[in-house]
């Protein structure tokens, strides 16, 4: 097995096999080495914890923040309320509690730790078809082809991209996301707060983590104001109450803050939901744009609120396609070609035009060496930059020029990262105070929510 | 493992059919590379038997609803330890599809790949060439069927 794994590859350059041991000899270092798993050699920017059982979003965002109000809220109520309700009112109320706090605190955890439903890169194999396709289907003209696709989905015409990270087609209803470096099916939006994107596979549990949220709020809310009121009428007035028990007020303070845009959130899912939306398009207006008088032109409606629903939150549970259990073959070529992740930032994903000539060249080119030099799969990671740096080097130095700079991404990203906490309460705010039950309502909504804050939490991507 | 007496010559990527939405569904346009290799019924009754057993694992009906709203009332941790039905389905498409492999496209140099390890974008279909030696022309994972 191992001869006709070194075939294609000059041992010379190697030297012998059996004596060099260091990470030019990927198949010696596999052998010697337990085999991989493959969220080992993941390409998209994910962390993976208890081997692969826990996925995340590299940048986890604001989870902690969140989880860590949660149970600080949670906790002042059930230590500093709980007592005094229950020995006044009914033992009930912590049990509530403690439900709604379960279901809260384990659609989180669901909801950052599962996979969204992120779809693996094309193989060069594949990437390689469908560059082929392209070439067949387009013009004899010196323009290149639009990597763009038109289907028919239900009647009505859908465009579908090309993503040029994952080189593949995107599906309908899929997006990119620039933060997690992948693609997602069913794309709603990439949720700092929980640290994840919210796709196919953990929308239910984003949905029931949010409503559960805004029962337990409220309810908290609720018994405080509650075991104020008790407590000023049997004592000596409202004053002496907050005196008496700080943590309510504490409590009352955040929970008053959360209400108004976790129930303004879950407005906002609920309506999606009815509709069969998606919050990437909801917010580009994909289907509202051109026909407002009639029904939304959404080609995935069941056009009856209750079926939507069902389908949305109850429908069967897709599998995660990414197996990051599953173990490397040793003898199989990687996953992805990994150094177009540092094409990323020099791809605009609009600029179709400007990068096309230079992409299939590097495609070409990248495909051909990938398949010459790698048989083994852990080291190419390290080892594939290194020959294709050189032609990176001139890609970059061609499309910088054409005034397209690849650090104002990343950095632009970042800087806009402490703007995203603010952001959902004052964009969910708009949204409670604009709610129609009619979809025409997104067309005169979304712009506003476009002027006012881009990013808001939810980052509307291509 | 034995070397391979047949050589990967080819790779046909059949795509997804969208017209119907987002449900898992599968072109049956016969694609010209398999022209001389297989026929085009046998070739249509894998992809329209594929196409149903990944309807049958989608399908919407009043055992997804049960298994949802269970799924909803238990926070979603019977996920852990439970099935799915998709899951199911899936373990039946992968026996079909080794079990076609063996008996149809082996023999005719072929090999279907399973959509689930391609991220169910495409079936692809490895052609194989002999070398013209009088070794049998089979996929590297299912056992060798008889030479021609």
């Amino acid at each position: 097995m191992k001869n006709c794994e070194y075939q294609q590859i000059d041992p010379r350059a190697l030297g012998t096999p059996a004596s060099t041991p260091s990470s030019t000899l990927p198949c010696g270092k596999t052998s010697s080495h337990r085999p991989k798993r493959k969220w080992e050699v993941f390409p998209g920017r994910n962390r993976f914890y208890c081997d692969g059982r826990i996925i995340v979003a590299r940048q986890c965002g604001v989870l902690p923040l969140t989880l860590g109000l949660i149970l600080f809220t949670s906790g002042l109520f059930f230590v500093f309320d709980c007592p005094f309700l229950v020995a006044h009112l009914t033992v009930c109320i912590p049990v509530i509690a403690g439900v709604l706090f379960l279901f809260v605190v384990i659609t989180l955890l669901q909801t950052s730790f599962s996979d969204p439903g992120i779809l693996p890169r094309a193989l060069p194999d594949e990437a390689a078809d469908i560059e082929r396709q392209i070439d067949n289907s387009g013009s004899g003209t010196y323009r290149p082809p639009p990597r763009t696709k038109e289907i028919l989905i239900n009647g009505q015409v859908v465009k579908l991209k090309y993503c040029f990270t994952c080189k593949m087609f995107r599906p309908p209803r899929t997006s990119h996301c620039s933060l997690c470096d992948n693609c997602v099916e069913r794309f709603d939006h990439h949720c700092p707060w929980v640290g994840n994107c919210v796709g196919k596979r953990n929308y239910r549990f984003f949905y029931t983590f949010i409503i559960s949220l805004s029962f337990l709020t409220s309810f908290i809310f609720g018994c405080v104001i509650t075991h104020l009121t008790l407590r000023s009428q049997s004592g000596r007035g409202f004053i002496q109450a907050l005196q008496e028990s700080p943590a309510s007020v504490v409590e009352l303070v955040v929970c008053f803050f959360s209400i108004w845009s976790i129930l303004g959130l879950s407005g906002f899912h609920t309506y999606l939901v009815a509709s069969n939306l998606t919050t990437n398009e909801d917010i580009k207006g994909s289907w509202s744009g051109k026909r407002p008088a009639e029904e939304s032109g959404n080609p995935y409606t069941y056009n009856s609120i209750f079926t939507n629903c069902c389908v949305v939150l109850c429908g069967p549970m897709p599998p995660s396609l990414i197996d990051r259990r599953g173990y490397l073959p040793p003898d199989v070529i990687p996953q992805t070609v990994n150094s177009e992740a540092d094409l990323h930032p020099f791809m605009a994903k609009n600029d179709t035009n400007m990068c096309t000539q230079s992409t299939k060249e590097l495609l070409e080119s990248v495909a051909h060496s990938s398949l010459v030099q790698s048989t083994c799969t852990p080291a190419t990671t390290k080892t594939a930059p290194v020959t294709q740096e050189s032609l990176l080097i001139t890609v970059s130095s061609t499309l910088s020029a054409s005034g397209r700079p690849p650090p104002t991404g990343c950095s632009g990203r970042q800087a806009r990262r402490p703007t995203d906490k603010a952001c959902p309460p004052r964009e969910s705010k708009h949204k409670t105070s604009f709610r129609l039950p009619s979809p025409p309502y997104s067309l005169s909504h979304s712009p506003l929510i476009l002027s006012d804050a881009p990013d808001v939490g939810f980052i509307p991507l291509t | 493992r034995r070397p391979h007496s047949a050589s990967l010559a080819n790779k046909v990527f059949i795509q997804r059919d969208y017209s119907e939405g987002t449900v898992c569904k599968f072109q049956t346009k016969f694609p010209s590379e398999l022209d001389s290799r297989i026929e085009k019924t046998l070739f249509e009754d894998t992809v329209k038997t594929l196409n149903n057993y990944y309807a049958e694992a989608e399908k919407i009906g009043g055992h997804s609803y049960l298994e949802g709203c269970l799924a909803c009332i238990t926070a979603y941790l019977i996920f852990l330890c439970m099935e799915t039905r998709y899951e199911k389905v899936l373990k039946k498409i992968s026996r079909y599809i080794q079990e076609q492999n063996e008996k149809i496209y082996a023999p005719r140099g072929l090999l279907i790949t399973d959509p689930i390890e391609r991220g169910m974008r495409v079936i692809e279909i490895s052609i194989y060439e002999d070398r013209g030696s009088s070794g049998s022309s089979s996929g590297s994972s299912t056992t060798s069927s008889s030479g021609r």
